[in-house]
């Protein structure tokens, strides 16, 4: 089953409540995926910096692993534990050194995303218990998305969670299941993209993530997908700047769309955006079957 | 969660003479739908309004009696089904299935309805303002449904009987695997579904059709003779070897 969730602002002034907003949103989704939850949130870039979200077992000692860092002499700008997640931001000229340094101090800690502004959480369990440990609601964020999951076939682990990011700033989660996977992981895999996991989802990341690296927009990326990505889904996309949802053409899995001046908003189901402000004066709509929606922030 | 399970002794707050308050915030769709199911053949309370459904699903499902029920926003999933005598009005969009397997007496939806609208319905009246998403009238068994928008692919799919009048255009596949069942469409249609075809419209078609019109109240604004009609092509009613690339 699973539920679906993705809010774009455009309204600067929401931005301080984007947290408690995605919160909400995810929790009423409860019931459509109870297994785990994820979320990606796009908050504040700094200028030359890059933010790795890590991942490591419960218990770990970030502080002390920024410490570590420091100690080889790199740039720990900051380093924000959050429960199994910390975000790390590092000087972008160091970030591949980070990288090595932390595989050997820290072996045990996963980079699981990497942004300017995007940040990525999920974790096995309930979803207000996940948006819980992570403190979702007092994040600020410009857009974001979040999956709960109802596992069908695969088992309930974090990695098996969404969303899955594949690319630098650019996430997805999806409700669904493909067909094709199999095939386009391996032709994926001969342009060396490289998967963390056996997930369907992950190869559409990885699908949207190549198009977008050979230079196509985030709408032709989402209408090529169109052709190639075989199967059920609804997905929802997040890259910097952008926010794009796709349905298949046979348009099974749930999708309602929200927009006012101030935000456009996504969910599985209507419930998702009851509680959005002047929801009432909203343009409520189903996407339509295999089109290509996608709305871009001005910087 | 948002549903509120406060206990509240008289939910049901008179304001008019006639008409009854249930509002979802201070209730469950359990407790409504129980009330109306409880309600006796000869009840006064025959007028309901439904505030803040908040796209809450199931409501107003299984109702059996003459009775009036307004909600006064979008629904979820399953709103009105089953539906027996009862006229139930959504003031907004309803989400999967609204009036699924509806029996008698009328639904009307103000709004937009998601996939599957009126799904197996036997009898009765759907009336839809604005447009319809996939699989409108699947399996359709007797319903009339009147969507005064437009209705999205595999509409009237394996629909059986009744009538699928659309003011606007349809998706793909309108009518695939149809066996019987009539479908008017003012607009245009994207592709016909196996073994469905357009059929001549002929004076009893157009009687029919006023019908549907005068029963969703746009008999005068909308000529009959706008139409095309749709139906089954009765090729695929029994499998045979040499359709079997049709099926």
């Amino acid at each position: 089953m699973c539920g679906i969730v993705g809010l774009f602002l455009k309204a600067p002034r929401l931005e301080p409540e984007f947290g408690a907003l995605l919160a909400n949103m995810l929790e009423t989704m409860t019931d459509r995926g109870p297994d785990s939850a994820g979320f990606a949130v796009y908050g504040s870039p700094q200028a030359h910096a890059i933010k790795l979200t890590l991942r490591a077992p419960v218990g770990t000692d970030f502080i002390a692993i920024a410490t570590s860092l420091k100690d080889a002499g790199l740039e720990v700008r900051e380093m924000i534990p959050r429960d199994t997640h910390a975000v790390l931001t590092v000087s972008k000229n160091e970030q591949s050194k980070v990288v090595e340094v932390l595989a050997r101090v820290a072996p045990e800690v996963k980079v699981v995303g990497t942004g300017h502004r995007m940040e990525i959480y999920k974790e096995v369990g309930l979803p207000a218990d996940v948006a819980r440990r992570f403190s979702l609601k007092e994040m600020k964020g410009t857009h974001g998305i979040g999956h709960t999951r109802m596992a069908t076939e695969s088992a309930v682990t974090t990695a098996g969670a969404h969303p899955f990011t594949t690319g630098v700033d650019q996430c997805l989660v999806h409700n669904g299941s493909l067909s094709n996977h199999c095939g386009l992981r391996r032709q994926l895999g001969l342009k060396g993209i490289s998967f963390a996991t056996q997930n369907d989802t992950e190869v559409a990341a990885a699908y949207i993530s190549n198009r977008l690296s050979e230079g196509d927009t985030l709408g032709q990326a989402l209408e090529a997908g169109l052709g190639d990505l075989d199967g059920f889904y609804t997905f929802v996309v997040g890259t910097e700047s952008g926010f794009g949802v796709l349905r298949d053409p046979i348009a099974c899995k749930p999708a309602v769309m929200a927009e006012t001046d101030d935000y456009v908003a996504f969910g599985s189901e209507y419930r998702v955006l009851v509680d959005l402000p002047d929801i009432e004066k909203a343009h409520v709509w189903e996407p339509k079957p295999a089109h290509a929606y996608f709305w871009q922030r001005g910087n | 969660m948002q549903s509120s399970l406060a206990v509240a002794p008289n939910r049901a707050e008179s304001t008019l003479d006639s008409e009854r308050v249930f509002d979802l915030r201070t209730s469950t769709v359990r407790e409504l739908n129980q009330k109306l199911h409880s309600l006796s053949e000869d009840t006064n309370e025959k007028f309901w309004r439904v505030e803040n459904p908040r796209g809450r699903h199931a409501i107003a499902v299984g109702l059996d009696l003459p009775i009036s029920v307004t909600i006064n926003g979008h629904v979820g999933y399953y709103c009105a089904g089953m539906n027996k005598r009862a006229d139930v009005t959504v003031q907004g969009n309803a989400g999967v299935g609204v009036a699924e397997n509806i029996v008698s007496g009328r639904v009307h939806v103000r709004g937009d309805v998601s996939q599957s609208a009126g799904a197996t319905g036997i009898g009765g009246n759907l009336i839809i303002d604005g447009n319809a998403s996939a699989r409108c009238g699947i399996s359709m068994k007797g319903v009339n449904i009147l969507v005064k928008g437009s209705v999205g692919h595999m509409s009237a799919f394996m629909a059986q009987a009744g009538t699928l009048t659309v003011l606007g255009d349809a998706g793909e596949a309108l009518g695939d695997s149809i066996y019987e069942a009539r479908l008017y469409v003012r607009g245009s249609v994207a592709s016909l579904g196996a073994d469905c075809m357009e059929k001549e419209m002929r004076d009893e078609h157009k009687a029919q059709l006023f019908k549907e019109l005068e029963s969703a109240g746009i008999a005068g604004e909308v000529d009959v003779s706008s139409f095309r009609r749709y139906g089954s092509a009765r090729q695929l009613y029994h499998f045979h070897i040499d359709n079997i690339s049709s099926y």
